[in-house]
């Protein structure tokens, strides 16, 4: 444990939160600590002013090399109800097309005095790279990379988890779809086993389950069946489509008829289990609409409880940047 | 830091409770309030505020508030670890408010909390409750309702414990922050 403390990029020397970069290496008590500070945060849409002063007057930057509307808007939100001014850098058709390396973009926003990136990227690794070179004092969050990780996508559905069924021990979990090319679901499958559940299962067909995902500590399923049996939480991944180069499947209307989740096919699962997709969702790919708008589906809860988490996340980076400045 | 010592036991603290309940009494009776709501500050506050509203027999359930966030120092002192969701289930607005905490020193927590309550609504007006009023003021912010005057040094901290068994205690620290 404590050669993770030491190499750990995301952790300072007193083991708090200074990047978020992935799941990799942060403990119970972390991720717990995430959740815990999210709920101070999930009851602020009840009230009349939405948001907190935590972060007034801080500059926060979207640093986004990879199209994205849904994450965006929701760290933009996240920001926002923290009272943070955001800057917002769609670097594909910034400078980065006119020549500029991304380490130049980097300081150029350091020098807006930004304390903060949200980064996504579709090449694996990218948000740990700026994390290396941001200067002391600048956090950086990971909103995903290549087919690496997406961390607080995976903590937002932990929240949602633990809002609907408390403790995490009893729970039996599987992750349905194109595990292959999901940094999401990497991402949950760390997050799921830290947090201790019983047991946790990815259903796919072959071509869309990596080979080495037995290594993670999940149990492989091939039919949907039999995985979704005694199930508490079904989660639904998206079908990669943008990602997928080879012919790995059949067709949408295949892949439907084998791994689409239906009301019939959730009566395997145990009566009070609830669905989450991470969105956005391809209705009739991955589930069947009656299922998405039915009474187990908590899809739209887990886009409101993302603002929450990433309003966790962000306010404990630049906590543990304002209290052990480098 | 050097180790804590009673400055006063739990019987004591409750004998003080219910005289800052006649002391309440008589501030509403002369503002003519006759429905006020609780309010208490996390983590003491809420403890004497739940005294407070058995006493006062208060309808509305009592308001929880977490000022973490609205803190003037957010980035520079870091997140009480265990910080709670604000809880206030009446409506605010127009409403005249008991704001409750342990002990006021610097006038810092009760600016936040004020700030925070507005975001839920703006009351009618704010009454100030605090079982302790030390020395050490920052901020133009004083009690309407005191429990006990204490002198201090700045260098002593006087803290409440509890929920159970309520004890406040006195430490020396080295350096005043």
């Amino acid at each position: 444990m404590a050669r993770h403390e030491h190499n750990n990029i995301q952790l300072d020397a007193e083991g708090r939160l200074r990047h978020f970069l992935s799941i990799e290496g942060l403990d119970r008590e972390l991720l717990t600590r995430i959740l815990d500070t999210a709920e101070s945060f999930a009851a602020l849409p009840g009230r009349p002013v939405k948001k907190v002063p935590a972060l007034r007057g801080r500059v926060i930057t979207n640093l986004f090399f990879e199209t994205s509307t849904r994450t965006r808007t929701t760290f933009e939100l996240a920001a926002k109800r923290l009272s943070a001014d955001v800057l917002n850098f769609n670097v594909s058709t910034s400078a980065t097309a006119k020549g500029e390396t991304l380490l130049d973009t980097l300081r150029n926003i350091e020098a807006m005095h930004s304390e903060m990136f949200i980064v996504r990227h579709s090449q694996s690794g990218a948000a740990h790279f700026i994390a290396r070179h941001a200067a002391p004092g600048v956090s950086v969050i990971n909103a995903g990379d290549g087919r690496h990780a997406h961390p607080t996508q995976a903590m937002l559905d932990m929240f949602t988890i633990r809002r609907h069924k408390g403790d995490f021990t009893p729970l039996r979990v599987a992750i349905v779809g194109d595990v292959l090319h999901s940094r999401v679901a990497r991402s949950q499958i760390l997050a799921l086993n830290t947090l201790g559940v019983t047991e946790v299962r990815v259903i796919g067909p072959h071509t869309l389950i990596p080979t080495e995902a037995r290594t993670l500590g999940v149990h492989v399923y091939h039919d949907l069946d039999e995985g979704l049996r005694e199930v508490d939480v079904v989660i639904m991944l998206r079908l990669q489509k943008e990602r997928m180069d080879g012919a790995l499947l059949p067709s949408e209307e295949e892949y439907f008829r084998l791994y689409g989740l239906t009301n019939e096919r959730l009566e395997r699962a145990r009566p009070d289990a609830i669905v989450m997709h991470p969105g956005p969702m391809n209705r009739g790919v991955e589930m069947d609409s009656e299922v998405a708008d039915g009474p187990r589906s908590v899809i739209l809860q887990q886009v409101s409880y993302g603002i929450a988490v990433r309003m966790a996340v962000m306010s404990m980076c630049i906590q543990t940047h304002a209290e052990s400045p480098a | 830091m050097k180790t804590p010592h009673i400055f006063m036991q739990h019987d004591a603290i409750i004998d003080l409770i219910d005289g800052m309940v006649h002391l309440l009494r008589h501030q509403l009776d002369d503002r003519e309030i006759t429905d006020p709501a609780l309010i208490g500050i996390h983590t003491g506050g809420a403890w004497i505020a739940r005294e407070l509203h058995g006493r006062l027999a208060c309808p509305d359930p009592l308001g929880l508030l977490d000022i973490s966030f609205y803190r003037d120092d957010f980035t520079r002192i870091g997140v009480n670890p265990q910080v709670r969701p604000s809880q206030i289930d009446f409506d605010v607005e127009g409403r005249d408010i008991v704001l409750v905490d342990d002990v006021i020193q610097s006038g810092r927590t009760i600016r936040a909390a004020m700030n925070e309550i507005f975001d839920f609504g703006r009351p009618a007006s704010i009454l100030l409750v605090n079982l302790i009023e030390r020395s050490g003021r920052q901020l133009p912010i004083q009690p309407d309702v005191v429990g006990l005057r204490v002198p201090l040094q700045p260098h002593e901290h006087i803290r409440l414990q509890g929920p159970e068994q309520l004890t406040l205690e006195v430490t020396h620290r080295d350096s005043v922050d």
